[in-house]
């Protein structure tokens, strides 16, 4: 039985020259020094990063994860160390810096145990494409496609054709051709198990040119001797040898030649009902299925007249260029290019540091003589060669054209998405036009226009949006007014009819009675006396500057600047007996009311309520209500219920738990001495807070029943708390989500366990760090305190400031990971450096005079304070 | 009454005021049924504008602008959107497409996102006010962050920030946008074809230093 | 060390548009051969004469156009374009016929339009028609085979006839194709039997036949070099056969003439192999190239037959060119993976 060939379209001959790296027989490479492994050797998302700078990894240890289903796991290729995780040169066309996982070896070797399994044709299909994936598999023929996405085709399409791909039709590469020789038997049983996951397709074909007569004779010759072995599906598989002509290793072009079926334009091969795997991919996944291991390696041809020996070699993935190079006598000064590949659909490298990938099929380092500089382009002189050599049907030259023209409608209308890049046009070109050039660049350009057309599209909603928003707004703001307005009359009534009960009032709605509130914020005195002592001291901060800016001023200037000191004084005068005022009539008044407690109406709760929304809203609010005192006392009752539940459970639980179950007690024990600490240093403080407790009433956030308008209250009351309540909060919520994860973890099955357990001691680390930050905080609150005005920043929108919270609390996390030490040494620096912005602003403000001259004066001060704290520290 | 016995121009007269009665209902009916809302030029004019919204042309944004453009303004407006946006609006409208407008900025070849330096923001919110795509986040005395995908870099933030911490960065080329250049059309044409255009800088050095 | 970065395909075939031009010059040599033994040196003083005036006048331009001269002359389409020029033109022609020439077909017809791979015409025959209509006088005097005369024109006496019009006497004789055009009342059998110029002739008349089968030779070279492909050429000929065997009316005294003297008599080979093989100007499928092909040869009989003009490879040649978008525009090929081949309106919206 004969397979039939079907002829190719187009297509031309380059000189085949295969036999340089055929001569010497394949070799294994040593190890080098130092590894490099890309996260992006594949089509799809980069790999994830599994391993951290330091660790010890062995061979076939999976050092980056598959990160999303269309991406394929890496693994480290021998056994060293991870010395970076880094930008490194990475082989791709654009000569960019990848991210790559550094590990120097150490030369020793040593592998995990590779679990095989006797009989992979007994395990079911999800088990192997998971295997597949894992052992991070993807094409080796030189795109790289993660073969666990192309072996689990939509379940619609019915696969009746397998392909292995031993074409191999670039000139000079001959690693297939090797592999083909020297694995026979290991394809012909991986492409038998390729099928057996496919669901038993009707053929098996491995296509070979005709030009490795040497790889098809072992390829039958193993097949007739495998024929005897009880494989599923042998019967099946078919040596298939074509006429040598290029790109006749194109997976599309290849099924063209073996089935006379087309891919559809922008279709997968699997529609047609076929997958194609090229042989070294093949071996990959019979030798991770087998015998459990993953791709560490790959034979990679070493080609090029700059080589004292050409060959091919088996090379460590992850092995540098230049080190493969030199092992074959790398002339480095007789290279003309260094291409990764073919010389056909190669792309140059301008760095010999990119490692071996799982692509790389081959290295070529030509002579000038043997690959010139590229010529000159001439003019198109429209021989129609390139129609005749292209494989895909298009018309190259009309494509140069409308390239040139950046006609991008053009260019689709003439299938420009359909070209392969396998560069026959190029090749055949009389006039040395980079065509396949103008076609790279014109697809980038169509889709960067795709991509900028979605990203105008989505800034025009974002615009309309915010249009939409600022209307709104306005619309609110005038409903405000008119209830405000309308509040205000309502007042003057209520107060005309009955003064005394004015005071008391309940208002109508929401809104009046936070109105309402305000006005007995402005209202109260201590307030104003604070305000007016303000406004005095910013007019004598003003004062001073304008004198002092008026005594070293001549001439226009200083008159200029007479008046403004003028002004100043007046200012000074007017606030002055301003305050001087107020503070009489205060004085003939009752004193400010000090019990923050009766300005806040929500303080009644009822904790035993039914509804338990009702009770957790309620809980939370006392919580909110509580000072920090209060609050850690609480944890502490809570941490001893908890802590009393641990030893019960730990009593209860059995040996292998038990250990698990005391480690957990133990750390609630410190806890709670930690805590109880905390508890007598705020007593300590405690005094001295209930003076300055918040003479502000905060909006409680339960209150409010439109869900925004809380999520915004709350926002708020999270803006005005002083940064220690803030990581106090935090720890708080650490702790719950802490006790929910012990919890967790003790009933959770065997195997999840550990994984709960290293999520509770990561908790727990968080709360150390946490808790630590606090005792810092405190440590600087108090000389700060008294200056922070925080609820001036109300204005503004609370949506965005509580992102921005988000990030603040992000890096103070990032600063929790330090050491103590350059932390501090970082804090001082940072404060150095702000020190010295603020002065430069605070110049440049004198100098115009700004009116911001007081704000950024006090900040300065401000730093100034906090350095001093910290050096003294 | 034979209406053939009418005088000719009478009978004319009748059977015309009678078309263009039916066709005129029909007209009119069909006005209503198939009225179309809004002024479908102006989406598709604001669809070719950039969408950066940053007022180069004259109006408080890109559909303004559009409807500009409907009314019989000039369409070399916006530098943003640079030659191609001018062509394919020349395109949509059936005109000649005229030269940018240099009075209204220039086309620049590389886009650009806001960036804030972070340490200098005194957080005054005068650029999240400033910003039409509500691409930048912060909060008052809280320290500003650009969200570098969502900008579209039309610099209407840089001018109001009172410290000049906001600045224009080029954007990066990565991996996910990096693309093939189009060989220069003029390698051949320009020069004693440069066959040294080719060569690294470093070979160029190394053949002058040798001459 | 960086290498040096290019896109990929890094190898090249090892053609060249500047060894294809190469190939085609000497492709004209036997052509040429003929001429001069059997019409004398006029050819050589013709081609000598327009290489003059078209490198010249490619230089003009390209410096006009602030071009590299060295580049553009190296490529040798301008020499091509001369040649050919100087092979259509009749021998002794004065010479500022062959300047006019020159001149149309270098700075009108190729650099006006972009230089060269952006002519819509062939240079050679836009210069040749040029002065076949300028100067029909001059363009109609083609010499007598040598046969017919006592001796070759010497180098000298022709040189004197191209530039002052003197030198020869007599040496004009009406061609194969003005005898057969002329005829409108004797049998074909008659007209060969009449003239000296058809009897000594065993396909087309003396000379004629030889530099046509030079031409052919030429052209066959080319193939086989794989300069061009075979469909503009066979196309042109066969249809052109077949308008021949149609009109022959076994040589009636309306007959059109024989299969035999359209395909060996005139420019028939040089137009079949060396004009509309101007990729350039022609169509650029194969199946374009075929249509292309077969309507030159249409043209060429008929107009041959039924026009003013006794030989029309020139004229068909040029309306052809006027077509040669609009073949390609319905000759698009079925791209990979398509089920249809694109339609000639279709326009993507990106």
């Amino acid at each position: 039985m004969s397979q039939l060939i079907y002829p190719l379209r187009g297509g031309v001959h380059p000189p085949e020259n295969k036999q340089q790296s055929l001569q010497s027989p394949l070799r294994r490479l040593a190890i080098p020094g130092e590894l490099v492994f890309p996260l992006a050797q594949h089509i799809g998302a980069p790999a994830k990063a599994v391993v951290e700078i330091g660790d010890r990894v062995l061979a076939g240890q999976m050092i980056a994860e598959p990160n999303g289903p269309f991406s394929a796991a890496i693994h480290a290729s021998t056994s060293g160390t991870v010395s970076a995780i880094e930008a490194r040169p990475i082989p791709h066309a654009s000569g960019l810096w990848g991210d790559c996982i550094v590990v120097a070896a150490d030369g020793k070797d040593e592998s995990i145990d590779f679990v095989g399994c006797e009989n992979p044709f007994k395990i079911d299909h999800e088990s192997l494409i998971e295997k597949i994936r894992h052992a991070g598999i993807a094409g080796m023929g030189g795109a790289g496609f993660p073969s666990a996405v192309k072996l689990n085709p939509p379940p619609n399409n019915n696969i009746d054709t397998l392909i292995i791909n031993g074409t191999e039709c670039e000139p000079y590469i001959t690693a297939d051709d090797v592999l083909m020789q020297e694995r026979s038997e290991d394809i012909i049983r991986g492409c038998t198990l390729l099928a057996h996951i496919l669901n038993g397709p009707d053929r098996i074909l491995i296509g070979v040119e005709d030009n490795k007569p040497k790889a098809i004779a072992a390829l039958e010759q193993s097949l007739l001797k495998l024929a005897a072995e009880d494989l599923p599906g042998i019967d099946r598989v078919q040596v298939v040898s074509f006429p040598t002509k290029y790109p006749s290793g194109g997976e599309k072009q290849l099924i063209q030649i073996l089935t006379g079926k087309e891919v559809p334009s922008g279709g997968l091969p699997a529609h047609i009902g076929i997958v194609v795997q090229n042989v070294g991919t093949t071996v990959a996944i019979w030798e991770a299925i087998k015998h459990g291991k993953p791709l560490i390696e790959r034979i990679t041809t070493v080609v090029g007249e700059s080589l004292k020996e050409q060959g091919n070699a088996i090379v460590k993935l992850g092995s540098p260029s230049q080190f493969v190079l030199e092992q074959f006598g790398f002339q480095e000064k007789s290279c003309a290019r260094l291409i990764a590949g073919g010389p056909m659909m190669g792309f140059s490298l301008p760095d010999s540091r990119a490692p071996i990938v799982k692509t790389s099929n081959c290295l070529l380092v030509p002579s000038h003589q043997e690959m010139p500089d590229p010529a000159p382009a001439q003019a198109c002189i429209r021989c129609g060669h390139c129609a005749e050599a292209c494989p895909a049907g298009l018309l190259p030259q009309q494509l140069y054209w409308y390239a040139q023209a950046k006609e991008h409608d053009r260019l689709l209308a003439h299938n420009l998405m359909d070209c392969i890049e396998c560069g026959a046009c190029s090749f055949v070109c009389p006039s040395s036009i980079p065509l396949v050039q103008y076609y790279r660049a014109s697809k980038g350009e169509i889709r960067q226009a795709e991509i900028e057309k979605e990203k105008s599209d989505r800034s025009r909603q974002r615009f309309e949006f915010r249009q939409k928003r600022i209307e709104r707004a306005e619309a609110e703001k005038e409903a405000k007014r008119l209830a405000r307005k309308k509040a205000a009359e309502a007042a003057k009534a209520k107060a005309a009819a009955n003064a005394g009960a004015a005071k008391t009032a309940p208002a109508a709605d929401p809104v009046a009675a936070a109105m309402a509130r305000v006005q007995a914020q402005q209202s109260d005195p201590a307030e104003q006396l604070a305000k007016l002592e303000r406004a005095v001291n910013n007019a004598r901060n003003r004062l001073n500057s304008a004198e002092e800016k008026w005594q070293q001023a001549e001439g226009d200037q200083k008159a200029k600047l007479e008046s403004r000191f003028k002004q100043a004084q007046l200012r000074l005068q007017d606030a002055e007996s301003k305050l001087h005022d107020f503070k009489q009539q205060s004085a003939g008044q009752n004193p400010a009311p000090s019990n923050p407690t009766s300005a806040s109406p929500t303080t009644p709760l009822n904790i035993d309520s039914d509804d338990p929304i009702e009770r957790a809203k309620a809980k939370a609010q006392q919580r909110l209500s509580m000072s920090p005192l209060e609050k850690a006392e609480n944890n502490l009752s809570s941490l001893n219920d908890r802590l009393k539940k641990a030893q019960e459970k730990a009593s209860e639980a059995d040996d292998d738990k038990r250990a698990a179950m005391e480690a957990a007690v133990e750390k609630l024990k410190q806890k709670k001495t930690s805590l109880e600490k905390e508890i007598d240093e705020l007593k300590a403080q405690a005094p001295l807070k209930e003076n300055t407790a918040t003479a502000e009433t905060p909006v409680d956030p339960n209150s409010i029943d439109d869900p925004i308008e809380r999520a915004k209250a709350k926002a708020m009351q999270r803006l005005n708390m002083s940064p220690a309540e803030k990581l106090q909060n935090s720890l708080q919520a650490l702790q719950t989500r802490l006790a929910k994860a012990e919890e967790k973890a003790a009933s959770a099955d065997e195997d999840r366990r550990p994984a709960m357990q290293a999520a509770v001691e990561k908790l727990q680390e968080k709360i150390k760090t946490v808790e630590q930050e606090i005792t810092e905080f405190k440590a600087q609150e108090e000389p700060a305190k008294p200056a922070e005005s925080a609820n001036e920043s109300s204005g503004i929108p609370l949506d965005a400031a509580s992102a921005a919270i988000e990030k603040a609390k992000a890096k103070a996390a990032a600063q929790a990971q330090m050491s103590d030490s350059e932390k501090h040494a970082a804090q001082v620096e940072s404060l150095q450096q702000r020190i010295q912005k603020a002065q430069q602003r605070l110049d440049k403000a004198t100098e115009e005079g700004n009116d911001n001259v007081d704000a950024f004066r006090l900040g300065l001060e401000k730093l100034q304070a906090k350095l001093k704290e910290l050096e003294s520290e | 009454m034979d209406i053939s016995s009418l005088h000719p121009l009478v009978l004319a007269l009748l059977v015309l005021g009678g078309l263009a009665l039916v066709f005129g209902a029909i007209l009119g009916f069909a006005a209503v049924r198939y009225k179309i809302e809004g002024n479908p030029i102006v989406d598709q004019i604001d669809n070719l504008l950039p969408q950066t919204q940053c007022g180069q042309c004259g109006h408080p944004g890109c559909r303004p602008y559009a409807e500009g453009i409907a009314n019989g303004e000039e369409i070399n407006k916006c530098p943003p959107g640079g030659q191609d946006t001018i062509n394919s609006i020349a395109d949509l409208l059936g005109v000649d497409a005229p030269e940018l407008d240099a009075e209204h900025g220039t086309e620049s070849e590389l886009s650009t996102v806001a960036y804030i330096r972070e340490d200098e923001c005194i957080g005054c919110t005068k650029c999240i006010q400033a910003c039409p795509m509500d691409a930048i986040l912060g909060a008052a005395k809280q320290m500003h962050t650009v969200i570098a995908d969502e900008c579209t870099g039309c610099d209407l933030c840089v001018e109001p920030c009172p410290v000049d911490c906001i600045e224009m960065r080029e954007v990066e080329v990565t991996m996910q946008n990096w693309k093939w250049q189009l060989p220069s059309p003029l390698a051949a044409v320009n020069s004693d074809i440069i066959a040294s255009d080719r060569q690294t800088p470093q070979e160029t050095k190394q053949e002058d230093t040798a001459a | 060390m960086s290498f040096l970065r290019a896109s990929s395909p890094h190898a090249h075939a090892a053609n060249n548009t500047t060894k294809v031009m190469q190939t085609v010059l000497l492709a004209t040599l036997p052509g040429l051969l003929a001429l001069t033994v059997f019409f004398g040196p006029g050819s050589i003083i013709n081609i000598l004469l327009a290489l003059i005036f078209c490198l010249a006048g490619e230089a003009l331009v390209l410096r006009l156009r602030k071009r590299p001269l060295g580049f553009y002359l190296r490529d040798y389409s301008a020499a091509v374009t001369a040649v050919l020029l100087g092979l259509a033109l009749p021998p002794y022609c004065p010479w500022w016929v062959v300047m006019v020439a020159s001149v149309s077909a270098i700075i009108i017809a190729k650099q006006l339009y972009g230089g060269m791979g952006y002519n819509p015409f062939n240079p050679a025959m836009v210069g040749y028609v040029v002065v076949l209509i300028s100067f029909p006088l001059q363009m109609s005097q083609w010499p007598s085979p040598a046969s017919l005369l006592e001796s070759l024109p010497s180098i000298s006496a022709s040189i004197s006839q191209v530039f002052t019009g003197q030198g020869l006497d007599a040496y004009t004789s009406a061609t194969a194709l003005d005898i057969v055009k002329q005829n409108n009342s004797q049998l074909i059998s008659q007209v060969y039997a009449d003239s000296d110029l058809l009897r000594s002739g065993s396909l087309a008349g003396a000379g004629w036949e030889w530099v046509n089968l030079g031409f052919l030779m030429g052209g066959l070279y080319l193939l086989y070099k794989k300069v061009f492909t075979w469909h503009a050429p066979v196309a042109m000929l066969a249809s052109l056969s077949l308008f021949a065997l149609l009109g022959y009316d076994s040589g009636s005294s309306q007959s059109g003439g024989s299969l035999s003297l359209h395909l060996f008599s005139g420019a028939t080979m040089l137009g079949a192999f060396f004009i509309i093989t101007d990729p350039v100007s022609s169509a650029v499928s194969n199946k374009g190239r075929l249509i292309f092909g077969a309507a030159v040869g249409a043209l060429v009989y008929l107009i041959r037959v039924l026009g003013n003009y006794p030989d029309a490879v020139a004229f068909a040649v040029l309306l052809m060119n006027f077509a040669a978008p609009f073949i390609d525009y319905y000759t698009v090929p079925r791209s990979y993976g398509h089920a249809k081949p694109r339609k000639a309106t279709e326009k993507q919206e990106p």
